[in-house]
């Protein structure tokens, strides 16, 4: 470039149709090549991690709906999974059922939203309003359990808040076996679409090693070939009693990000579909009454269980001193909460990781070079939501 | 040649017959796209102004016309308001050749295609014109692509134009339209009208060309400064655009008003029908791409215009024009 030409300096976002939340880039542009893509973050800063230190643990629940609010739940799990390590205890085996079908739920939720939303930044907008129809369908499946739809504050320590009700598996399994037609019509507008492909493929490539070196993890990760996934490296719950298989990509590319977000889909109604085969009968909340309320029909003669409830609801459970930090795979990669507790109800501090927030470094790196029209679908690929990243 | 009153008279009332007509038929046209629209995507589309929504244009166009033009500080006041109404009256003034049936056309002129073909390359002004006055950068951006747009597009459209010319033997839209009353230019010259209608989409700057207000990089494009009325104009003039280009579609390809079979049932309904159902067919094609398809690349979008389509054109001019010469069937 000659001394007398200055790059184009574009402020793109927080108010921009393709910021996914409220994302400002500073685009420098040669051309329409992006020459450097500086992401400015905190537009949506909350102070989640702050607002969590002066809670109970009970209501700290809530705070991890919202970070990622498109998969509320596996943040939930991970949450709790933490607290219940702290707390040295164990969800009941049909509580730990319930959680990972959810978990599962939740997955696909965040892919229906994050594999249109992409095709939409390449250009195509039907398939947002088909993958739309589908998660009204699933988040039906949310508000049975919860209550509510998006944010269920369902999984707690010690297990999950209620019991299904009597008919939702039978519904689930009659819903989650007819799903993969759909993901085949999802399939059938996108994945051998010839524009579809020449938008995508070779895109904002990541090799294994960057990866690593970038922190990716969860899909971002996955499809640039290396077989990393928290469910089957360290287990949670019970998802080393349930067969499924891990898709990894080749390239590292954005369209590979998009097949192995769509081959997710599919394993998760494998996994969805043995839980509801495998799950048993039992509780689904630890019976001890220092860290779970004691049934509404016990409180009526029972003094212990008054002050029980007292307890719990005003001060809440206390949590042993230490350090705990459990990740669970969340579907946008690795989320886990460093808490850290002081012996009190509250905890004394409390770190997020959100993979969001790594992967949104690898931005720059990812778009160097490539066409603005490019920028938004590498973006798009990362999954990157605005509650987690910001916090 | 004295021009009486009367003369002119009758001249405005046949130019508001065209235009009026064109009016409304893009208010129905934004209506049908924003039902077809709703019917791919599982939604209802617009059904609450009108029966079933068939006002909902209007309505739109009364809340344009009512809200406050906004003329950003920087620009370039005269042009930013000048590029809208330059664009949409581009896009009328080229029906004034554009024969409806084999009577009624405003101007019979015998250059008729080589008018179309200017009027539609002035198109790019307005874009261009927008897209500097807003003095802002993505509007900026856009008028730039859709200048590379322009240039890739109209240099295979002009080959595409010559085949037919080649058999037609005239630059009079009713001639060439005459010429197909036996065999419809879309079966012998069948790779030229699929190229043609691609690159309407691209001419009218439909998905998946719409790169110069590709929203999801340049938020809106050229029109991003717009508000108000001198948005309603832009967005007249690209739906006005597109009937234009689908009847052009019609005229050259699918011959014009003639019936698809000359036998009874069908000859006997009126060509206006003939013609406006087809144009209504091809419409629905844009519709259609633009609910199926993702958006090209700026650079792609050159490299489909430039390293196939010119190619393809080209070679088929010199096999239309030596297949005529050989066979003797050069028209005179």
């Amino acid at each position: 470039m000659s001394e007398n030409f200055k790059p184009v300096t574009l402020n793109f976002g927080p108010q921009h149709p393709a910021a996914h939340g409220v994302l400002r880039l500073l685009v420098q542009l040669d051309g329409e090549v992006v020459s450097k893509a500086e992401p400015h973050i905190g537009l949506l800063h909350r102070g989640t991690e702050k607002l969590i230190e002066h809670k109970t643990y009970t209501q700290a629940i809530p705070y991890f709906d919202r970070l990622d609010y498109v998969s509320p739940m596996c943040q939930e799990h991970a949450f709790a999974l933490s607290v219940e390590n702290l707390l040295d205890i164990k969800a009941p085996v049909r509580a730990q059922y319930i959680r990972v079908m959810f978990a599962e739920v939740t997955r696909i939720l965040n892919h229906l939203l994050n594999i249109p939303a992409f095709a939409m930044d390449i250009g195509a907008a039907t398939p947002m309003l088909w993958a739309f129809e589908e998660r009204e369908k699933m988040l039906e499946f949310h508000e049975a359990v919860s209550g509510a739809r998006f944010h269920a504050a369902y999984f707690r320590p010690g297990g999950v808040h209620q019991d299904l009700p009597d008919d939702l598996c039978e519904k689930m399994k009659v819903y989650f076996e007819k799903f993969p037609d759909f993901i085949d019509t999802l399939e059938e507008l996108l994945t051998e679409n010839r524009i579809f492909k020449q938008r995508s493929v070779d895109i904002g490539i990541l090799s294994k090693s960057d990866a690593i070196e970038l922190s990716c993890s969860g899909p971002v990760l996955r499809a640039s070939g290396v077989a990393w996934d928290l469910r089957k490296s360290q287990p949670y719950d019970v998802y080393s009693d349930i067969d499924f298989d891990i898709p990894v990509g080749k390239t590292g590319d954005t369209y590979d990000r998009y097949l192995v977000r769509m081959e997710e889909m599919r394993e998760s109604v494998k996994i969805i579909l043995q839980c509801i085969e495998k799950i048993p009968s039992g509780p689904v909340m630890i019976e001890d009454n220092k860290i779970t309320p004691p049934r509404r029909a016990e409180m009526k003669d029972s003094m212990e269980a008054i002050i029980h409830h007292f307890k719990l609801f005003t001060e809440g459970y206390r949590v042993p001193k230490g350090i705990s930090y459990v990740p669970v795979e969340a579907p946008k990669g690795e989320f886990g909460a460093v808490l850290i507790s002081d012996g009190s109800s509250k905890p004394y501090r409390c770190k997020l990781r959100a993979p969001g927030f790594a992967h949104l470094q690898a931005l720059h790196f990812l778009s160097k070079g490539h066409q603005l029209a490019d920028l938004p679908s590498i973006l798009g690929s990362l999954d990157i939501v605005f509650g987690e990243v910001d916090r | 040649m004295e021009l009486s009153l009367i003369d002119i008279l009758l001249g405005v009332l046949k130019i508001f017959s065209f235009v009026m007509p064109v009016l409304i038929s893009v208010a129905l046209l934004v209506y049908m796209e924003r039902k077809v629209l709703g019917a791919v995507q599982l939604r209802r589309g617009p059904n609450v102004v009108g029966p079933f929504g068939i006002l909902q244009s209007f309505a739109d166009v009364i809340k344009l016309i009512t809200k406050e033009n906004l003329l950003p500080s920087n620009s370039n006041k005269f042009l930013f308001i000048f590029a809208p109404m330059l664009t949409l009256l581009l896009s009328l003034i080229a029906w004034a050749v554009i024969p409806i049936s084999s009577k009624y056309v405003i101007a019979d002129i015998n250059i008729g295609i080589l008018y179309l073909f200017a009027v539609s390359s002035f198109g790019v002004y307005g874009v261009i014109i927008a897209g500097w006055a807003s003095n802002s950068k993505y509007p900026f951006l856009g008028a730039l692509r859709s200048a590379a747009q322009m240039i890739s597009y109209e240099v295979s459209i002009g080959f595409v134009i010559i085949t037919v010319l080649l058999c037609v033997g005239s630059l009079n839209l009713t001639d060439i339209v005459e010429s197909q009353k036996n065999v419809w230019f879309a079966i012998p010259l069948f790779p030229m009208f699929i190229v043609f209608i691609i690159s309407c989409l691209a001419e009218t700057n439909r998905l998946p060309f719409d790169l110069p207000e590709d929203e999801a990089t340049l938020v809106a494009g050229f029109f991003t400064e717009y508000s108000s009325i001198s948005f309603g104009l832009f967005f007249l003039a690209e739906y006005a655009n597109m009937i234009l280009m689908s009847s052009l579609t019609v005229i050259l390809f699918l011959g014009g008003w003639y019936p698809p079979i000359d036998i009874f049932p069908f000859n006997a309904v009126p060509g206006l029908f003939w013609f406006e159902l087809k144009v209504f067919l091809i419409l629905f094609v844009f519709l259609w791409v633009r609910a199926t398809f993702p958006r090209y690349r700026y650079d792609q979008l050159m490299r489909l215009g430039w390293k196939i389509f010119l190619p393809l054109t080209l070679i088929w001019v010199v096999l239309t024009s030596s297949f005529l010469y050989y066979f003797e069937m050069l028209p005179q």
